[in-house]
Formats: C-alpha cells, sequence, structure tokens
C-alpha cells in the first residue's frame, strides 16, 4: 500500500515535470488561434527559445538573461509569423511550418558555428539554472505520513518556471475571458468584422495575440533548456509542441481544461515511461509506443467529434482583409 | 491567397517564384556570412558536390525522386484546397506496405512479381493512412491539418513497435527486417549500365527515378483531363460551386486523400526496393515534410514540381558536401534554406506582387483599363 503510493507520487511528479512546457505552449495557443490565428508554429518557437536561452545563459552565466533572450527571440518568431499571416495574408498552416523547419535548421546551424559541439550547448552548472524550490516548513511536514511526501515531492521542489506556468493558465483565463481585451480576442478570432465596425484594430489585436503567444513559447524553451534539462540538445523540443497543441484542442480552447488537458497528456507519458517492461495483470505489457501515440490518438477522436464536439474559433485560418 | 490578375503569366509563374526563392537564399546567405563562413563559397561546393564528383548526379537524382513523389502528393491535396501535412506518416506506413509484401512472398514467388506487388503495396498503405484523415474531414468535420500531423505520430510510434517488436529478424539489436531476397527490387542505374557493358559511379538513383516520371505525367492527365480533375479542382475553387455542380463533395475528399497518401506511400519504394532492400527505422527522414515545400515551390503542376525536386534533390546532395569542406556549417543548413523556401515562396508567396506590379506598369506597360 505504501510502496503504491510512493509510485503514485513519483508519477504526479513527473507528469508535473512532463506537463509544465506543454502548459505554456497550450496557453500560447489559446492566445494565438482565440484571436483566429493558427499556431503550428508552437514546436519552432519553443525549439528556438530552448536554444537562445541555454546559450545566452552560458555566455553571460544569468539564467534570468537567458530566460528574457528567449522570449524576446519566440516573440520575434512570432512577429514573422503575423508578417506572413497578418501583414501579408499569407497561410497560417504554412508560416507555421516554415517557422518549425526554420528553427530545427537554423538552432543546429548557429549551435555548431557558436560551440562546435555538434549542435548542442555546453552543459549548464545549477547556478546557471533554475533549481528546484523548496518551499518552507519541509522538514516540519516531512514527519507526516503521506501527506508529507505529497507537500515535499509534489508540491515543493520544483523549478521557478513549474509555478509560473500554473500562473499562466490563471492569468490567460483571466486575460480572456475577464478583461475586455479578451473579449476583444475572442471577438476578433469568431467575427473581425464586427470588431472592425467597432472601430478596433483587428490587425493590432492578432499582433497582440501572436506576440503574446511567442512569449509563453518563450518560456516553455528555457524551461526545457535552462531549468529541467541542463542545456540545449538537437530537436529537444521532440514533438512538444504538437502534443500541446492537440491538448489545446482537447481542452476546446479554454484554459483550465487545457491544462488538465496537458496534465492528462504528462501523465499518460510518465505512466509509459513507468510502465516500460512491466507485466500488467490480464493486459500483458503495455508497449510504450501506446501510450506515447495516446495523446495523438485521443485527439483525433475528439476531432472527429466521437467524445463531444471540439469547436475551433469560427474565423480561424482566414486573413482579414477590410474589403470583405 | 490571391493571385495576381495584373501580371502576365510569366511574371507571376516564372519571374515572381524566382524572387521569393532568391530571397530565401539571399537570407541563408546573411546567416552564412554571420557564422562567419563565404556564402558563394559555401554555393560553390553544394554546387559541386550535387552535380561534379563522380556519382553526385545519381545521388542528387535519387533524392529527387523522393522529392517528386512527396511533392505530387502535396501537390493533388492543394488543388483540392485540403492541406495534407502528413506525407511523411504516410510514406512510412508506405514501407510498411513494402516491407510486408516482401516479407510475406520473397521466399515462394517469383521476385520480379514481389516487386511489383510491394510497389502496390506501398500505395495501398500509404493510401489507408491518408484516407482516414480524408474520412474524417468529409464525414465527421475534423480539421485535415491537424488529424494529418496526429497521424504522423501515431505512424511514428506503430512503426517503432513493429520494427522493435514484431518484424525485426530475430537474434540482432538494430531495428530493423532482414534483408529482401536476392532479386527483389528496383535495380539501380549503375547496375543497369554495368550490364550493358557502359561503367558509370556508384550511387543510390534507381528506375523509381523513371516511376516518379512516370507518375508525374499521369497526375498531369488525372488532374487536367480527366472528370475527376475537374472535380477535384472545383472543390479546390470553391465548395458550395462544387456542391451545386452536382458534385460529390465527400466523396471527392475521401477519393483525394487516398491517391496522395498512396503518392506518399511511393516515396518507400526508392528507399526500400531501391536501395536499402530491408524495411528500417526512420527511413523518410523528413522527405515528407520536404515535399510540402517541393509543392509549394512548384505551384502544385509536376512540372514545376520535377524543377523544385531537383533543386531540392540538389541541395540535399550538396548539403552533405558542406560537412567535408567547413568545419562550421553543415547539411543541416539544408534544413535552414527549406524553412526560408516555405516562408517566402509559400506563406509570403505574394508579398513581392504588388512591388512587382508597380515596376512592371511603370517600366513596361501601361495598365490596360486604369
Amino acid at each position: 500500500m505504501l510502496e503504491m503510493f510512493q509510485i503514485c507520487i513519483s508519477l504526479l511528479d513527473s507528469t508535473i515535470r512532463i506537463a509544465t512546457p506543454l502548459i505554456f505552449c497550450a496557453m500560447a495557443g489559446i492566445f494565438s488561434e482565440r484571436s483566429g490565428i493558427i499556431d503550428i508554429g508552437l514546436e519552432g518557437k519553443m525549439l528556438l527559445s530552448a536554444f537562445v536561452a541555454a546559450s545566452v545563459t552560458f555566455l553571460t552565466g544569468s539564467p534570468w538573461i537567458g530566460l528574457f533572450s528567449a522570449v524576446v527571440a519566440s516573440g520575434f518568431a512570432s512577429v514573422i509569423h503575423g508578417f506572413a499571416c497578418i501583414t501579408n495574408k499569407g497561410d497560417q498552416v504554412i508560416s507555421g511550418l516554415a517557422i518549425n523547419i526554420l528553427a530545427s535548421g537554423l538552432t543546429i546551424t548557429v549551435g555548431i558555428a557558436l560551440f562546435s559541439r555538434g549542435g548542442q550547448t555546453p552543459s549548464l552548472g545549477s547556478d546557471q539554472r533554475f533549481m528546484p524550490i523548496d518551499f518552507p516548513f519541509q522538514s516540519l511536514i516531512n514527519n507526516i505520513p503521506l501527506f508529507g511526501d505529497l507537500y515535499s515531492d509534489v508540491i515543493s521542489g520544483h523549478n521557478i518556471l513549474v509555478y509560473l506556468s500554473l500562473l499562466a493558465v490563471f492569468v490567460t483565463y483571466y486575460m480572456v475571458f475577464k478583461t475586455s481585451f479578451g473579449l476583444r480576442l475572442r471577438a476578433v478570432g469568431e467575427k473581425p468584422e464586427a470588431v472592425d465596425t467597432a472601430g478596433i484594430s483587428v490587425i493590432r489585436m492578432r499582433y497582440q495575440a501572436v506576440i503574446i503567444a511567442g512569449m509563453l513559447c518563450g518560456l516553455a524553451g528555457a524551461y526545457l533548456s535552462i531549468a529541467h534539462g541542463a542545456g540545449f540538445g538537437r530537436e529537444m523540443s521532440a514533438g512538444k509542441g504538437y502534443i500541446a497543441l492537440a491538448a489545446m484542442i482537447f481542452g476546446k480552447w479554454n484554459p483550465i481544461p487545457t491544462l488538465f488537458a496537458c496534465l492528462l497528456f504528462g501523465f499518460l507519458e510518465a505512466l509509459g515511461n513507468r510502465l516500460q517492461g512491466v507485466e500488467l495483470y490480464i493486459i500483458g505489457e503495455v508497449p510504450v509506443q501506446f501510450m506515447q501515440a495516446l495523446p495523438y490518438i485521443l485527439t483525433v477522436i475528439l476531432l472527429a467529434g466521437f467524445i463531444g464536439k471540439a469547436r475551433a474559433p469560427g474565423a480561424i485560418g482566414v486573413p482579414y482583409s477590410k474589403e470583405g | 491567397m490571391n493571385e495576381s490578375n495584373f501580371l502576365p503569366r510569366w511574371v507571376s509563374i516564372g519571374l515572381i517564384p524566382f524572387i521569393n526563392l532568391l530571397l530565401a537564399f539571399f537570407v541563408s546567405g546573411i546567416v552564412i556570412f554571420f557564422i562567419g563562413e563565404n556564402p558563394l563559397q559555401a554555393i560553390l561546393v553544394m554546387i559541386k558536390g550535387a552535380f561534379y564528383y563522380p556519382g553526385s548526379i545519381g545521388y542528387t537524382l535519387y533524392y529527387t525522386t523522393n522529392f517528386i513523389f512527396a511533392g505530387l502528393a502535396v501537390a493533388l491535396a492543394f488543388h483540392a484546397k485540403l492541406f495534407n501535412i502528413g506525407g511523411e506518416g504516410q510514406a512510412y506506413v508506405g514501407g510498411l506496405g513494402v516491407g510486408l509484401v516482401c516479407l510475406a512472398l520473397d521466399q515462394s514467388i517469383n521476385s520480379f512479381l514481389v516487386t511489383i506487388l510491394a510497389v502496390c503495396g506501398s500505395a495501398i498503405f500509404g493510401a489507408f493512412w491518408g484516407v482516414i484523415p480524408g474520412y474524417l474531414q468529409a464525414k465527421r468535420g475534423s480539421h485535415i491539418v491537424i488529424t494529418t500531423i496526429m497521424f504522423n505520430f501515431i505512424a511514428a510510434s506503430l512503426m517503432v513497435y513493429l520494427l522493435v517488436n514484431v518484424i525485426i529478424e530475430p537474434g540482432q539489436m538494430s531495428p530493423e527486417t532482414r534483408d529482401f531476397s536476392e532479386g527483389v527490387g528496383l535495380v539501380q542505374i549503375h547496375k543497369l549500365a554495368n550490364y550493358f557493358g557502359i561503367s558509370i559511379a556508384v550511387s543510390p538513383f534507381n528506375i523509381s527515378f523513371f516511376i516518379a516520371l512516370i507518375v508525374s505525367f499521369g497526375f498531369w492527365i488525372l488532374v487536367w483531363r480527366t472528370k475527376f480533375g475537374y472535380e477535384v479542382r472545383s472543390l479546390g475553387h470553391s465548395e458550395t460551386a462544387a456542391k451545386y455542380a452536382g458534385i460529390d463533395v465527400s466523396r471527392t475528399i475521401v477519393l483525394v486523400m487516398a491517391i496522395s497518401g498512396g503518392l506518399a506511400g511511393l516515396v518507400a519504394i526508392n528507399e526500400l526496393l531501391g536501395v536499402h532492400n530491408k524495411l528500417l527505422l526512420g527511413f523518410t527522414a523528413g522527405y515528407g515534410f520536404t515535399g510540402i515545400a517541393v509543392a509549394l515551390m512548384g505551384r502544385n503542376h509536376p512540372i514545376g514540381i520535377f524543377l523544385s525536386s531537383l533543386l531540392f534533390g540538389a541541395l540535399y546532395q550538396g548539403g552533405t558536401e558542406l560537412d567535408f569542406e567547413f568545419s562550421s556549417i553543415t547539411r543541416e543548413m539544408v534544413l535552414l534554406i527549406q524553412g526560408l523556401i516555405i516562408l517566402f515562396s509559400g506563406a509570403l508567396a505574394y508579398m513581392m506582387n504588388p512591388f512587382v506590379e508597380k515596376i512592371y506598369y511603370n517600366y513596361f506597360k501601361e495598365p490596360k483599363n486604369a
């Protein structure tokens, strides 16, 4: 029983660690897509900012400067996306895809030129990373059976970006649903003509949305390379941007359900890692590949309308022109 | 996307794509410059690597073959206004078709027959992987972009599972099947030339290239010379109009995605039947994604696709040469160029139109009825 509990604790612990970059990216996706701009480029922006965070942190020695640069770089990538599909009315999917491929090529190319390590950045020492924060009274609470472990492993003991990601969810919720900015944002994604008629610039709203999205992806990237990891590795985003996209759809473009979708997908991955090589009762061994594919399979099933209906913002993917 | 109505054809389908391509290369050049190498020298190395050294043209054409198949796959879907990002997964599953046919039959029946069945297998399996997203789009309204992305990942997991646990050659570590029997496969051109007493350099260039050319011609017939092609293009122009014209939209979408998936699946014949002679992990190596760049650059026309496949073939082959000649730039440079081409030829395809229109009318011609 106690052992079972320990396993649960460690599963929850890794769930949170895996879910953090998904949460940042999924919130990014919500901002962008709620404004009517499809964001396939989450993956690329995360990869780019992971690289920038690790490189700048290594060169300056300060993770804060690294984090800041990552956010700026990813925001800049968003401006390119905006320039292509807001200003030039280009195809949003193509633009996002371009950013993803561009990020793959650019990070490796510049990485090799800067550090000559086959695309990796030098590993960072613990003073150059965001390290786990221990909450107060740990030793005291630790003595309480069960809850002690929960407190020290699941609630406490994560780096600052993990807590920031949870904050991001509530800020996103507040901004999108409780402010006039959010009302305009949603309107721009549903009926841009109406917003334009009300005298608000559609172009400006959409640029703001994609830049916020870019900055959130920057936090996700920084988490990968200077908080959770200790340096940048080639293709280290490894499809997480697409899982985040799936989580956003799963959460039906709403922050709170999306948070749970991220946690669910994080949990599935944690469980998959845990179950590797374990013979389960009746079922036998569950292939780890099945667990890895499960978020994608679930999203396909959801999109097909077999479990509830996911409805995207009305004007998504359509460039806005005043002439109509 | 709004094609310019004011420019003559040669400008809108020739000059502007060329300017976009130049922009992509120009930005790549800036990156190389900042890295501290000479961009012109890099281009020279790539051109030599793609065309000059013995066997290099063979390698270039071998890559070209992949890109023709992948590009046609994306292009057909584009004609129906569908964005098939799933070429990578469809090619991968197409490889499963090749593998299963060969493993099941190559011991028992004539190897020529096995090869033909394997080619069919790749197309059928690829088509299967394309038709599911097509069906979900047509009947259930799922967004095809998202579904095909998801199917790429599902394909990757499926293939890893099968190769590691099921069809791996027993008693070996690396996840690949046993070699297909002698005689199964598509002949490499240098062997064919040797047979006729001509000696040319060794390369993986094989007869799939000619299959790709035939398929390209078939693509042209299908899209521009058949009733089905007309339906596809009508659907691409306006779904509502297509509906009113009595076209069965769902059926067309499903068929388009089946054929598109089948075309992507054919990438596997070049790789597996032409080169590797077995099914192995990750043989698609991103070719499916490059197909998107190829289709965008080639404007969804077989001739354009052939030319842009050739360009990408040369870039891939030339890119490997970068590894040998420079310490600080590598073949990943090609990925960067590819991303920029997608950006400039795809997302920013019409950025230059107003500019070019202005120059064209100011210096060359008075507008007809201003």
